[in-house]
């Protein structure tokens, strides 16, 4: 009894704890993704079309340097056929080389190649987005508290800003950014892309879509994850009971009341 | 090493046994007297094993895949997790893994605090115990810098900085450990290197830690001496071994649920990021399992006072076994000391909550009280407690009542059955 009191004083303190905690920043908008829960899927339609708003709109500036086109095709990904990938690729001008002369050579991409970045560099990156990196969109899902859903908060949160705030010349105002100024302005705007499965492109349905991608992007294993998990869980389980039942067992040679 | 003389029945066996006893061990290792009635809190050895274990067989796996070099770590971690097969289920094994360790490790240590097994005689179990605590805790740091990720470089830069409060060569030390003027590619191939040499200095301390405990035997929930073997105890094989296989595919339940439902809850998301000396994180925060440390040295405004207080805090378990003055083991007997150590359980986790907020406003004074609390029980709790306390009866055997009658020891059995 005195224990379980004290197992409640614990939980007490560390859950007024929790409420003590900044609330500087709006949590962000909890959205029910498909690819949430010990089960989730990445829904394949809104991966593809999110590869689209992706490489219509993102891709001029934010690179995705530690993927390949390869993974465009493959299982639990946007799943796009062979052909389609190999299209993908090659709509892209890859820098090869040294050749036989010591050439750097340009020539078209090919499904093993990474995504080509849209700078040389991270300098030159910053230098032509008004001194702010765009972040590099591989892990971008991971590398943000609040994971997806900040993310799509983010995408839907630009907002004038409100009476007071002054803000610089590129710099704009977002409701769920960390401190709500944001050099990125907002590119989304209702039927900007022509989705090819002919989804209205709403900028919430764009955000979604994209926000989709780049969590696959971040966890290309979630699916594999998720289906192993499964497995090994329910594995564990039947073996647990087959020891708990040898234990009972093997002790009640000893202390039948173990 | 045993009591009983073990004689190989093949003549081949005997003549290997002869000259390499490793059959004798065996035999030793199976036939071990173990005290009958521990509990599920003495499973943690067991659990700990694996847990070792696990860590070297993966990270001997990732360190097949990984590239040490600043330039290259962050992306090599990426290499693994998209290209090497399996590269994500092996690496969230090992970041998971380190968590579940420090899990198990720290209810390993309030198992021997609840029940006072650091005491004589196992005060040499106890402080080899610590020794692989302090190895693990470097082993964790050093290898939480290896993704090269922002948190990796700022924690990185935070702890080696500490050294700097040393005076007069403290600058000159702290540069010495980066093998640069700043945490650089140097500090990163050493890290790795080390990382990899500690888990094997972990398994020999392993070895000691258990040819140690093999000499007085295990402790109990009673507390107790026991004679061995006897009726109080059970042979090591099968009874032990089921038991703790039983509440080590408990553990991997748990352990398999943060590896592929939430493999980086307990991480930062900030790590995610490559390493940037130019951008320093809003709030730089170790991992969970060293936060009651952190929480210490930021209680002290003073920078080398912070310093001694945190390796204090880690230093004074080692003496442990001599500022506990009671001669009662077990706090099933111990009606005082219980509830001061529920107490310094909660001071723990608040340490350990504060440590990840920031040093500011009622988290600093939280941190200074938990601080100036977890002393207080070492220092004048524990020694004056052993002294005042009024201990209840203690039984004179495992299997037999307790000398003033059998009430007491029904109820100090059910105490620790919920336990």
């Amino acid at each position: 009894m005195k224990k379980f009191k004290l197992f409640l004083t614990i939980i007490l303190t560390l859950s007024i704890f929790n409420n003590l905690k900044s609330a500087e920043q709006i949590d962000p908008i909890k959205v029910d993704w498909s690819f949430k829960g010990l089960l989730g899927k990445f829904d394949r339609s809104s991966l593809q079309r999110g590869y689209q708003v992706y490489n219509e709109v993102c891709a001029s500036c934010h690179s995705m340097q530690y993927l390949s086109y390869r993974n465009l095709g493959e299982p639990g990904g946007p799943e796009f056929s062979e052909e389609e990938v190999k299209a993908i690729a090659a709509g892209f001008e890859v820098i090869d080389g040294p050749d036989a002369q010591g050439e750097m050579f340009t020539r078209p991409g090919r499904p093993s190649d990474k995504f080509v970045s849209p700078y040389p560099n991270v300098n030159a990156a910053t230098a032509a987005n008004g001194g702010a990196y765009p972040p590099d969109m591989s892990v971008l899902v991971k590398a943000r508290k609040g994971g997806a859903n900040y993310i799509y908060s983010v995408l839907v949160g630009y907002e004038d800003p409100p009476e007071g705030v002054v803000l610089d010349e590129g710099v704009y105002y977002n409701k769920y950014m960390i401190g709500n100024k944001i050099k990125m302005p907002n590119n989304l705007s209702d039927g900007l892309v022509e989705y090819a499965d002919g989804t209205e492109a709403t900028v919430d349905q764009m955000a979604k879509d994209v926000t989709t991608f780049l969590s696959w992007a971040a966890e290309p294993e979630l699916e594999t994850r998720h289906k192993t998990g499964v497995k090994v869980i329910l594995y564990l389980i039947l073996l647990t009971v087959l020891v708990f039942l040898s234990m009972k067992k093997i002790w009640s040679r000893v202390n039948p009341e173990i | 090493m045993s009591e009983h003389e073990y004689v190989p029945k093949s003549k081949a066996g005997k003549w290997f046994n002869d000259r390499l006893p490793l059959l004798s061990l065996a035999s030793h290792l199976t036939d071990y007297p173990t005290p009958k009635n521990l509990n599920y809190w003495w499973t943690f050895g067991g659990i700990l094993t694996f847990c070792l274990l696990t860590q070297i067989i993966t990270g001997i796996v990732l360190a097949m895949h990984y590239v040490a070099h600043a330039d290259l770590a962050f992306a090599s971690v990426e290499h693994i997790m998209r290209d090497v097969n399996y590269g994500w289920l092996i690496r969230y094994i090992h970041s998971n893994g380190a968590s579940m360790f420090f899990l198990a490790v720290y209810i390993h240590i309030f198992r021997s605090l609840f029940y006072g097994s650091y005491k004589s005689p196992r005060e040499i179990i106890w402080i080899i115990g610590l020794m692989i605590y302090l190895l693990m805790m470097a082993a964790a740091f050093m290898g939480y810098v290896l993704p090269w990720g922002q948190m990796s470089f700022w924690g990185a830069t935070v702890i080696t900085n500490l050294f700097s409060a040393i005076p007069l060569v403290g600058d000159s030390i702290t540069t010495w450990l980066w093998g640069a003027y700043s945490v650089d590619n140097p500090t990163l191939t050493r890290f790795f290197s080390l990382h990899y040499l500690i888990p094997f200095l972990i398994l020999g301390l392993v070895v000691l830690h258990i040819w140690a405990l093999h000499i007085p035997g295990n402790n109990n929930p009673v507390g107790i001496d026991i004679k061995k073997p006897s009726k109080d105890t059970v042979p090591f094989h099968p009874y032990i071994t089921i038991k703790d296989a039983f509440a080590l595919l408990l553990f991997m339940i748990i352990f398999a649920g943060f590896v592929f439902f939430a493999p980086n809850v307990l991480g930062h998301s900030d790590n995610y990021i490559q390493a940037n000396p130019m951008v320093t994180p809003a709030h730089i925060v170790p991992e969970w399992y060293l936060l009651p440390f952190y929480a210490i040295l930021r209680s002290v405004p003073d920078k080398l006072g912070g310093v001694i207080l945190m390796f204090s805090a880690i230093f004074i378990l080692f003496v442990l076994p001599w500022l506990d003055t009671s001669k009662v083991r077990s706090a099933v007997f111990r009606p005082i000391y219980r509830q001061f150590f529920w107490i310094l359980v909660v001071d723990v986790l608040v340490l350990g909550y504060v440590g990840a907020m920031p040093a500011e406003g009622i988290y600093l004074v939280l941190a200074r009280v938990g601080t100036i609390y977890y002393f207080l029980h070492f220092i004048v709790i524990l020694p004056v407690v052993g002294y005042l306390e009024k201990t209840e009866p203690v039984p004179l055997s495992i299997s037999e009542p307790v000398l003033t009658g059998s009430a007491e020891y029904s109820m100090a059995k059910k105490d620790n059955e919920k336990i």
